[in-house]
């Protein structure tokens, strides 16, 4: 239904105010004009055509939509596009360089943490965010700090393992 | 979901902020960390026309506390902030035990603790720990500065004391008069679910008698239900067996639950009664152990 809408929305016309902002994504200046009323997943999905960051639930519950603001993870879903100026803002885009997937990707991969994959980008953000504050975790803090993100393929066993496996593997490349 | 059309400030200053809200009479809306505020618009619960960002505004991020022990807790103060906090365990034990609960933990890093508790939701988490342990809430307009105790803050649901041109800068709460002891506990069906129900318990010690008895509840009644009359059965008594079946009795009283697809009043009582138990016999055994 959303996409339906997304396609058949024509642009706001001349009259509509909007608000210049300047951001960065995944390490690139922007510059835009933003009806203040653009949520942030669409000005990336839309705007920047990054369609990795998913419009799951839409009602700030199933974390498909996280990136990370700021370094933090955050429901794109439930940020306003506005609130990003002079800010910075990473997709699962951001993650991988042009030869190497990040540890996190590896992982999910490795591990074979995702079926549709839907849910994927908004975990890995997630998960990196945790890593960054505690590269050591337990499963339970694993658990713990995913437990924003909803997986509706199955459980959430190989999603933990993957970033689990992240965590050994990025230890491994500090030392 | 898209919110209706709105005007955006994002103001320096806090003076900015109020001039902004005072210009525009009641149509403008404060947004702080918005996870409440942007569900509501895109819902289109809420369609003001103008949304007030105070996110720029500096120095409000803090929670600290004061010579005398009383805590502050900034405007912009995250959940998360408080989640992680040093300050909270040994001072605010309440504190401490329910930001680990707030909603999950990617709407913490957002969220902040004033503007949850002037969402003034009636399953609010943080409306129950404010009313357990006595605090109040720093209001700033244009005619300055005045505090509003946290049972006269909240007028209804969704609805609370502050005047259209006010912000609430800043969350109050009192030290402890000797040892401050607490817990909060919630019951969800989900992480990020509302609470089937949640109880917030705040003593103050002297020894190992109580000298002061705060508890309030979230998800058992159409508001934020106060129980500290309740809770003073304690005050004097030391915990025993008896002294905490008698609280956990009064408190279970005092909710109001009503039946729904979180499940029936009495089992929401029970839920009270147990919580209160569990609380109360973990601060009895940390007594014990300190002895």
């Amino acid at each position: 239904m959303t996409s339906l809408y997304e396609t058949v929305s024509p642009p706001p016309g001349d009259d509509v105010p909007t608000n210049r902002i300047n951001l960065t994504v995944n390490g690139q200046l922007r510059t835009m004009d933003v009806e203040p009323r653009l949520l942030l997943v669409h000005l990336l999905r839309q705007g920047l055509t990054l369609t990795g960051t998913h419009t799951g639930c839409d009602t700030s519950n199933c974390g498909a939509c996280t990136v990370l603001f700021d370094g933090r993870p955050a429901k794109s879903c439930t940020m306003l596009a506005v609130q990003a100026d002079g800010h910075s803002v990473q997709t699962v885009e951001g993650m991988a360089t042009s030869s190497e997937l990040d540890p996190i990707q590896e992982g999910f991969k490795e591990e074979h943490g995702l079926q549709c994959g839907y849910c994927t980008p908004g975990m890995m953000l997630a998960a990196k965010a945790l890593l960054e504050r505690n590269p050591n975790p337990t499963e339970d803090d694993v658990r713990w700090a995913l437990s924003g993100n909803l997986c509706r393929c199955t459980g959430y066993q190989n999603i933990v393992k993957a970033v689990l496996w992240a965590a050994d593997k990025m230890r491994a490349q500090q030392n | 979901m898209y919110p209706s059309r709105f005007a955006y400030d994002a103001p320096k200053s806090l003076a900015e902020a109020i001039a902004i809200l005072d210009r525009n009479g009641g149509e403008a809306k404060v947004l702080a960390g918005g996870q409440s505020l942007v569900p509501m618009l895109k819902l289109r619960f809420a369609a003001p026309e103008r949304i007030v960002d105070i996110n720029a505004l500096p120095g409000l991020d803090y929670h600290r506390l004061d010579p005398d022990g009383t805590l502050r807790i900034g405007a912009l103060c995250r959940h998360e902030d408080l989640e992680y906090s040093t300050i909270l365990p040994g001072a605010f034990p309440t504190l401490a035990e329910a930001a680990a609960l707030i909603a999950d933990p990617i709407i913490r890093t957002r969220g902040t603790f004033v503007g949850s508790v002037c969402h003034a939701d009636p399953q609010g988490d943080w409306a129950a720990t404010m009313i357990a342990l006595g605090g109040r809430i720093v209001a700033m307009g244009p005619k300055g500065r005045r505090e509003i105790e946290m049972r006269d803050f909240v007028l209804g649901p969704f609805t609370n004391a502050l005047a259209y041109n006010e912000i609430a800068v800043e969350a109050v709460i009192p030290a402890a008069r000797g040892t401050a002891r607490g817990g909060y506990l919630k019951l969800e069906r989900r992480v990020g679910d509302f609470a089937t129900a949640s109880v917030a318990v705040a003593l103050d010690m002297s020894g190992d008698t109580v000298t002061r008895a705060g508890a309030a509840m979230a998800g058992v009644g159409g508001r934020t239900i106060d129980a500290n009359e309740a809770m003073s059965v304690l005050v004097g008594k030391t915990l025993t067996e008896e002294s905490i079946a008698a609280a956990a009795k009064a408190v279970a009283a005092a909710a109001d639950p009503r039946t729904d697809h979180r499940g029936d009043l009495e089992y929401k009582r029970h839920i009270v009664s147990t919580f209160v138990t569990r609380i109360l016999t973990k601060i009895a055994s940390t007594e014990q152990k300190a002895a």
